[in-house]
């Protein structure tokens, strides 16, 4: 196991497009091993893409259970992913392991439909919604070479209103 | 040495002011950091971070042509000032209503008394003459509990007639 480098912007390398994993052997299993192990022992992180660590190959891992009161499905390993199906949009905050110290409000699928494959090649879907939505289209978009600074909206983009007087 | 200093600047509004200060300021080897611009009641507004090895005077001797040209006013301070410090927002407040004294005021009271910082303000007049509509959004970082922050805000709203939304910013980090 080994904590793998962070790819940070402006490195060109964050602007790649990815390839779809074919082969689901041994040593995929040995870089999902080190894309865990880089996500969990780094700065407090809800998901991490296989580009971000330079290895560029459509491998997203999503895990926003460490959030509070967030409806999730634990801890998702997706290769291959494709959004099936999106509804309704809202704006949040994000920030990134490969921008530090800053973050933006940018505006996503409120509820996804996900199609993926698990790490032995068999095909998963889920419904999601809200939160791990975002985490989910997030980390997709290091797959197409996209940051979240490429969807930034402005500071006075309002967020989903909600009423409590 | 490179030294921080703010840069603030105020004048009638027309094309071209911050090419033109910027330009200037490019010229002689200034770096800019983090900036607010923004047009208000018909007037342009910056705040602006500007790095330089020049000091107080020389910078304010950059900006005078423009200032003679234009009418417009530039004050400049040396800070203590860096970059890289951002504090991270974890609420968003929306506060509209008719426009009466005091809503910036009692609204920001109470933030303070829950310990908000106040990380970026921004407030609209709209509506017409006879009926203005005053609209603030801020953020803001505190350790109060939204529970606490929505109790303290219902009551300040009713007295003053006016909306208040609490919206929790829950940044996510991927």
């Amino acid at each position: 196991m080994a904590q793998l480098e962070i790819l940070t912007f402006p490195d060109d390398r964050l602007k790649q497009v990815s390839t779809e994993v074919e082969i689901f052997d041994d040593s995929l299993h040995a870089f999902l091993k080190d894309l865990e192990e880089t996500m969990d022992e780094g700065p407090p992180s809800v998901g991490i893409a296989a580009p971000q660590v330079g290895r560029f190959e459509r491998i997203v891992l999503v895990d926003v259970s460490i959030k509070p009161k967030i409806p999730n499905h634990g801890r998702l390993i997706l290769i291959n992913p494709k959004i099936v199906a999106e509804q309704g949009q809202v704006v949040g905050r994000e920030g990134c392991l490969s921008v530090p110290d800053f973050t933006g409000n940018v505006a996503r699928a409120e509820s996804i439909e996900l199609e993926a494959k698990d790490a032995h090649g068999n095909t998963i879907s889920f419904s999601m919604e809200g939160y791990e939505a975002r985490a989910v289209q997030h980390e997709m978009d290091h797959l197409d070479g996209l940051l979240f600074l490429d969807h930034l909206v402005s500071r006075r983009d309002l967020f989903r209103r909600k009423k409590y007087k | 040495m490179k030294n921080w200093f703010m840069l603030t600047l105020i004048g009638q509004d027309r094309p071209g002011i911050v090419a033109g200060l910027t330009r200037a300021l490019f010229e002689n080897g200034c770096n800019l950091g983090e900036a607010s611009m923004v047009r208000l009641g018909g007037m342009f507004t910056i705040m602006m971070m500007v790095e330089t090895e020049s000091d107080r005077t020389e910078l304010i001797t950059l900006t005078r042509p423009m200032e003679a040209s234009t009418g417009i006013r530039v004050h400049i301070d040396e800070i203590e000032g860096a970059l890289h410090s951002h504090i991270e927002p974890n609420y968003r407040f929306t506060v509209y209503g008719a426009d009466q004294a005091g809503i910036v005021a009692e609204t920001t009271e109470t933030l303070a008394r829950l310990r908000l910082n106040i990380i970026n303000l921004e407030t609209d007049v709209g509506g017409t003459d006879e009926n203005p509509i005053y609209i603030m959004h801020i953020e803001g970082e505190t350790k109060a509990k939204q529970e606490k922050i929505e109790r303290a805000l219902v009551e300040l709203a009713k007295r003053k007639n006016i909306e208040i939304r609490v919206i929790p910013i829950n940044t996510l980090i991927g």
